[in-house]
């Protein structure tokens, strides 16, 4: 079973710019390996993680090799509606996973284009270390 | 715009005008041409933030931040991540656009050695900028499989 | 009466404590030797590949398995509250065994014994989940194992196992790990070997692993034969290391490099 861990704020402001951390469990074998006996470890990767927010695409990534194991993906978007933020993972050996969270968004309409420029929060940590 | 941002931007302008004499290992070179096709790649509005010095090539943080409005006229449409010494140079595409907010992501990649990684933005109005960011990766000692 | 043995057996150690041992001012998790990049990977909990364990094992804790049909929540309830500090206090004496064991032989036993489901193996995937999960809880706790006439020989054993040279490189763990700490070894400084984090994120392994995973890498960097996994030895130089790190803080599931 591959685990998810999603970060998104469950209320927003209108017009707010959110901050979504995901991570997914995955090995992303890059191909390039070998086992001690020598065979090449085949690859096995995610290729392609996309956000929807209503059915609307508002961010993809395509993946390579390079990405770590166990991907961590971080971006934004403008806090527009109340609903849904979908996430999909697709890659390699038919690998598919989705997830989704929902999302709260209060407040009058802000004026367009103008994003509030806010820190990227590092986050919370969970009790004492 | 950082000045280190500025800094590593105009490093790499040199390093991409005058391809492929004393440039970044030609496979780099080619992934970054079939991106950006015939477009000049300016140095400049996009900060590269990596440590410089990993504990381990297996996941170093990576963070990249394009100057931009991020409107419906002038917005980052994508950021390309490049290497030059891993085993192929394409590292990662986010594809973005305006609902993004701001042009700022963010994940962890693999570096099979010291090297320069390049990231480039390609904007609405089609123009393309760059920056990049030297890693130093230090082995490990005590390995699993020695 | 315990509590007297207890007291009694610490001054006896403290007496024939080790010239090399790192005092107690002196004693830094590995944490502290990390890069700030790989702290922050540690303590965000949304950015901790580890947690993707932690989450797993919730799901292991609250599931229903064996023939008697129980999870591990229908004895122990809340893991918050019932397992807070149970990772502080491994390895501990199993009467029935006659010995210690580690947090995931005690996993194991509970499985076995009360779930009666089969044992999970050693560095599975299921087995580190569960036990990611469990010392999770244990997050900010000191260490507090307890040494007493029963515990006294195994901890002796991984006492006297710590600083037995072997291996071809004739190296002891504490000629790196108490006279070399601070130091480089390849690229990498040379940590005071606490076993506060365990089972942790290892960037090097890309995934969760036990201390014993961790025992084994450093066997083979000295070109000594690796024990088993759950071998006796290695739960003697846990419980070893454990007393070693008393007062530390747990912070599993930790990453390191």
């Amino acid at each position: 079973m591959a685990s998810v861990l999603i970060n998104v704020p469950a209320r927003a402001k209108r017009g707010e710019i959110i901050e979504i951390k995901t991570l997914i469990s995955h090995p992303m074998e890059t191909g390039y390996r070998r086992t001690q006996l020598g065979a090449v470890i085949p690859r096995d990767i995610i290729r392609l993680f996309v956000c929807t927010y209503n059915d609307t695409e508002v961010f993809r990534a395509e993946l390579h090799p390079a990405i770590a194991a166990n991907p961590f993906i971080v971006f934004s978007t403008v806090a527009t509606e109340s609903g849904t933020l979908a996430f999909q993972w697709t890659g390699d050996n038919g690998f598919s996973v989705t997830e989704s969270a929902p999302i709260v968004v209060e407040g009058p309409d802000m004026a367009p284009h103008t994003p509030q420029r806010s820190e990227p929060s590092r986050g919370t940590r969970d009790g004492p270390r | 715009m950082t000045a280190g941002g500025v800094a590593a931007g105009i490093g790499l302008a040199s390093m991409i005008a005058v391809e492929p004499a004393r440039a970044t290992p030609v496979a780099m070179q080619e992934a970054i041409r079939h991106v950006v096709g015939s477009a000049h790649v300016n140095a400049g509005r996009v900060t590269l933030e990596l440590p410089p010095l990993s504990e381990n090539g297996n996941a170093v943080p990576l963070t990249v931040s394009v100057e931009s409005a991020m409107t419906e006229r002038d917005h980052v449409k994508a950021i390309h991540v490049f290497t030059e010494k891993n085993p192929q140079p394409d590292v990662v595409t986010f594809r973005v656009g305006p609902r993004a907010g701001r042009a700022s992501v963010a994940t962890r990649i693999r570096l099979a050695d010291t090297q320069t990684v390049i990231a480039i933005a390609e904007l609405s109005d089609g123009s393309f900028w760059s920056g990049s960011a030297t890693v130093v990766v230090t082995l490990a000692a005590c390995l699993e499989e020695a | 009466m315990r509590g007297l043995s207890v007291a009694v057996g610490v001054i006896a150690l403290a007496a024939t404590a080790f010239a090399g041992e790192i005092p107690r001012s002196e004693r830094r998790s590995g944490y502290d030797f990390m890069s700030r990049e790989t702290r922050a990977m540690q303590d965000d909990d949304t950015a901790n590949p580890g947690m993707l364990w932690v989450l797993e094992g919730e799901a292991l804790w609250n599931r229903k398995t064996g023939a008697a049909g129980r999870s591990c929540a229908d004895c122990h309830g809340e893991a918050r509250t019932s397992m807070k500090g149970v990772a502080a206090r491994h390895p501990s004496f199993d009467a029935a065994r006659g010995r210690p064991i580690n947090l995931e032989q005690r996993i194991s036993v509970c499985r076995t014994d009360r779930q009666q489901a089969p044992p999970l193996v050693y560095e599975s995937r299921e087995l580190l989940a569960l036990t990611a999960y469990v010392a999770r809880q244990s997050r900010g706790a000191p260490i507090d194992v307890a040494i007493d006439e029963r515990t006294q020989p195994f901890l002796d054993s991984g006492r006297a196992t710590f600083h037995r040279r072997q291996g071809q490189l004739n190296l002891s763990c504490s000629q790196c790990h108490d006279d070399n700490w601070g130091r480089k070894l390849a690229g990498n400084v040379i940590p005071q070997a606490h076993p506060n984090g365990y089972p942790l994120y290892r960037l090097e392994w890309q995934g969760l692993g036990s201390l014993q995973r961790r025992f084994r890498n450093c066997l083979v960097g000295i070109r000594a034969e690796a024990y088993e996994y759950g071998a006796p030895e290695l739960v003697d130089l846990e419980l070893y290391l454990m007393w070693r790190a008393r007062g530390m803080t747990i912070e599993a599931p930790a990453v390191r490099p």
